[in-house]
Parts: C-alpha cells; sequence; structure tokens
C-alpha cells in the first residue's frame, strides 16, 4: 500500500532546480530512508512533503506529492499547508523543544488545532509520551522546562510533540546525528515500534542507519534519484553502480 | 575493488585479498607434495607436509583476525560486503584443504612404512589428485580475477571427481576381496581418496563464493545453475 506519492517532483529554489522530476512511492506503515551526499536534495525532498518551502519566496515546487487515502495533492495551491501540517509531523535534526514545560510541548500541537478539553488534552498528552517511550522517565516532572531533559530525551520529546496530533506520515531529518549512540538506538527502536501505525520517511548520512531502520531506501546524487529499492537487497546487491560506489565509500 | 575514498581501505581489502592467494598457493603445494609423498614413498616429504600445516592454521588465524579489524572500522557495503564474506569462507574452505593435505601425508607415511605387502597401484588416485589440484589452482584464479565462466566450470567438474572417488573405491574393494593382506592398505587409500574427494568439494564451494561476489546471486545448493 502506498500513502504517499511523488510525480515527477521537481523543486526551485530560484532558479536553481534542487530537484529533477522525482517519482517514488512512499509505502505505508514502512519507513523510507533517503540517503545520499551532502547536497543530493534529500533534505529539500523530505520538506516538500509538509510544506517547509513555502516560507520562503521565490521557491517553486512542479509536480505533485499525492497522499492517500484522499488522493490529494499536498502541493495543490487550493491546500492549506497547515492543513497539511496536521497529517504529517516532522522531527529535526537538532531536538528543537519549545521553551516550555514537557506538558505543553506535547499540548501544544493539541491547542493549536483547537482542542480545549482539559481532559482529552492529558489523555493525548500520556499516549503521546507513551508511544515516544519517553513517558516513564518524564512522567513526574511533566511541569518542569523541556530544556532541562537529556538531548535523546529531547528527541524523543520532539516526537511525542509530531504524534499528538496523530500523523498519518513523520518525516525525520536527521533525527539522530546530534545524539549519542544510545540515545539513537532508542530512536532506531521507537521509529520501529512507531512504523506498525505511521508511515515514516527519513533522511540520513548514516548508511548503517538507514540498513537498520528502513524498508526501503532510496539513493539521491545532485538532485536526481538514482535508486529507489528493498532496503535488503539495496545495501548488498545495488542495481547501479552509482549506488554501489556510494555506499561502499567510492564517492568523490 | 579499489578506489575507496579512504586509501587506507584499499590497502587493507587488497592486502587481505592477496594474502587469501599466499594462503591458497600455500594450500596448493601441500596437497600437490603429499600426493608426491604418497607415490614416491618420500617419508620424509611427507613429514615436511604434516609439519607445515601449522602455517596454513597461522594463516588462517591472521587473516580472521584482519577480516574483523576491517569489519569493525570500514561496515562494508554491497560489493566490499559480498567479498569480505566470501573471503572468511574461502578462508575456512582453505585451511580444510589444508587439514585434508595433512592427512593425505599422514596416510602415505602409514602405507609406505608399513611396505612388504603389495599395495594397490595408485593410478587412478593421482589422477583424482591432479583432477582437484587444478580446481583448486582454476578457483583461486578465478577468484583472483573475478572470473565467473571459470568459477561455472569449476563447480561443473566436481562431478567428476566424486566420479572418480566411487571408482577408485569399488577397485579397492575388488583387491580387498581378492587378497585380505592388502586390506589395511587399501583401507588407507580408501581415506585418501576421501580427501581428495573433499578437496574437490572445497574448491567448488568457493568457486560458488566467486559467483557470489559477483553477481550477487547464492548458487549454493542449487545443483550448479546460476
Amino acid at each position: 500500500m502506498v500513502k504517499a506519492e511523488s510525480k515527477n517532483l521537481s523543486f526551485y529554489y530560484g532558479d536553481f532546480r534542487a530537484l529533477k522530476s522525482i517519482s517514488m512511492p512512499v509505502h505505508e506503515r514502512k519507513v523510507t530512508a533517503l540517503i545520499g551526499p551532502s547536497g543530493c536534495g534529500k533534505s529539500t525532498f523530505l520538506r516538500c512533503f509538509n510544506r517547509m518551502h513555502d516560507l520562503y519566496p521565490g521557491n517553486r515546487y512542479e509536480g505533485e506529492i499525492v497522499l492517500q487515502p484522499d488522493n490529494a495533492n499536498l502541493l495543490a495551491r487550493d491546500v492549506d499547508p497547515i492543513e497539511v501540517r496536521m497529517r504529517i509531523g516532522m522531527v529535526f535534526q537538532k531536538p528543537n523543544p519549545f521553551p516550555k514545560t514537557v506538558f505543553e510541548n506535547v499540548a501544544y500541537g493539541l491547542r493549536v488545532r483547537g482542542e480545549t478539553s482539559r481532559r482529552r488534552i492529558e489523555e493525548k498528552v500520556e499516549q503521546a509520551l507513551q508511544d515516544a517511550a519517553l513517558w516513564d522517565e518524564v512522567k513526574d516532572r511533566l511541569h518542569q522546562p523541556a530544556y532541562n531533559l537529556s538531548g535523546g530525551q529531547q528527541q524523543r520529546l520532539c516526537i511525542a510533540r509530531a504524534l499528538a496530533t496523530d500523523p498519518e506520515l513523520l518525516l525525520f531529518d536527521e533525527p539522530t546525528s546530534a545524539l549519542d549512540p544510545i540515545a539513537t538506538a532508542s530512536i532506531e527502536e521507537l521509529m520501529h515500534d512507531l512504523k506498525e501505525r505511521v508511515t515514516i520517511l527519513i533522511v540520513t548520512h548514516n548508511m548503517q542507519q538507514a540498513a537498520r531502520v528502513s524498508d526501503f531506501t532510496a539513493y539521491m546524487y545532485l538532485g536526481d534519484l538514482i535508486e529507489f529499492g528493498v532496503t535488503d537487497e539495496l545495501f548488498i546487491k545495488p542495481k547501479m553502480k552509482q549506488t554501489e560506489d556510494y555506499i561502499t565509500g567510492r564517492f568523490g | 575493488m579499489s578506489d575507496h575514498a579512504s586509501k587506507q581501505y584499499d590497502l587493507d581489502l587488497g592486502s587481505i585479498r592477496s594474502r587469501v592467494l599466499e594462503m591458497g598457493g600455500l594450500v596448493e603445494s601441500q596437497i600437490r607434495r603429499a600426493v608426491d609423498a604418497l607415490a614416491s614413498g618420500d617419508l620424509s616429504l611427507s613429514d615436511e607436509v604434516i609439519a607445515a600445516d601449522h602455517r596454513v592454521n597461522a594463516m588462517e588465524v591472521a587473516l580472521d583476525g584482519d577480516i574483523s579489524q576491517l569489519i569493525v572500522r570500514r561496515q562494508p557495503a554491497a560489493g566490499d560486503l559480498r567479498m569480505i564474506f566470501a573471503i572468511t569462507k574461502t578462508v575456512t574452505d582453505l585451511e580444510r584443504i589444508g587439514d585434508e593435505a595433512q592427512k593425505i601425508a599422514r596416510m602415505a607415511k602409514n602405507i609406505h612404512e608399513r611396505g612388504g605387502v603389495q599395495a594397490p597401484p595408485l593410478v587412478e588416485v593421482r589422477h583424482a589428485a591432479e583432477a582437484a589440484i587444478s580446481m583448486l589452482r582454476r578457483t583461486l584464479d578465478c577468484f583472483a580475477r573475478l572470473d565467473i565462466a571459470t568459477a561455472d566450470e569449476v563447480i561443473r567438474d566436481d562431478a567428476a571427481i566424486d566420479n572418480e572417488f566411487r571408482a577408485i573405491l569399488r577397485q579397492l574393494i575388488t583387491y580387498m576381496m581378492e587378497d585380505p593382506r592388502t586390506i589395511s592398505t587399501a583401507l588407507e587409500i580408501v581415506w585418501v581418496a576421501k580427501a581428495i574427494e573433499r578437496i574437490g568439494d572445497h574448491a567448488k564451494n568457493m568457486a560458488e563464493y566467486v559467483i557470489y561476489i559477483v553477481k550477487g546471486t547464492d548458487v549454493r545448493h542449487t545443483g550448479g545453475k546460476s
């Protein structure tokens, strides 16, 4: 089952064409990893999914990103980016909790969405923290500043914040590159558990991480999609020589 | 296999590959000398072969150590991963071939030390041994050149050695029935023939790993289809 699909997606930063007609599926309740050298367009591609590029003038999309089950083109002009971001959550490279309490960080998205019932919010916050495997560590300090948490905990808090609004698709932009190996392992474990109900698209520079956490991998280079395939095959027997050269460290 | 961004990676992989070939060369000479000792009755040559097996073992241990280091440092992927994976298995097969060579040398010693009793002729055994040595040499060549046509050929040739083994067995049985005094020697020749047959099996395994390196397909236990 395909959750989302980019169709001939090109993206321009002004005159610079950063993505060149990318077509690939994002399979439902699977993890899809985007790999490639710096500047290959993988983060640009990821950010198209929640319309982050809209914030800057001169940026332009061509083509479509179709989200299922309603077959909606996320990039259509009449689609409100805020609506898109309700359905698609994002977690960044460095944990970026709001300067608020642990509780308020997770409750934020719900309040923005118009939820006012205190009981509903409390339930949702607890559930999201449970789902992000953080509840046991923070349940006694929900009303302390989020900045008091460790880096790994802050990142899981950001995941909980993204989960609170029940997204259908989660975008991870190098979510563990600022974390130590133990915190990295806990995030990877979490991704594995989350994919039972959420579709995940992740950008990572760490190829072993892509091999560990993903079901599908896309290798990008200079704005082109070079190869898309099942992760188990791509890291052992890639079809394209360019992919082979990159993942074996023969690049550049 | 070269051209990594890290030159040290190239050097480490290259060094491992050339030492596998070196180990293969040593093992090939061990078989050849063991078979010569069997044919000529040269007991000191048998002793030399038996004593030299520790060199084969030491190369296995050293290569395994270097392979572990390479894996932990480089986390090889794709073609490099298949190469390293195949090499670890090749090294194991080479070490086993070394053991078989030692076994042949030991049997040669037993047969010739006993003397006296007329031994069954060894022509067929020599012939099978030549075929096994040729398989090993070609499999090392195709490993060096990543040549899958030769690998296919080696895989097919294994059946011929298996047939020769059965023919030798039948022949030895007739000797033993005709003259029970030949039984002790004949049994030892059976062990030699079995060792040669095993060498063929190991060479075939190594040829299958070459196909895995090049094509990424696992042709083991598929009846030679690749």
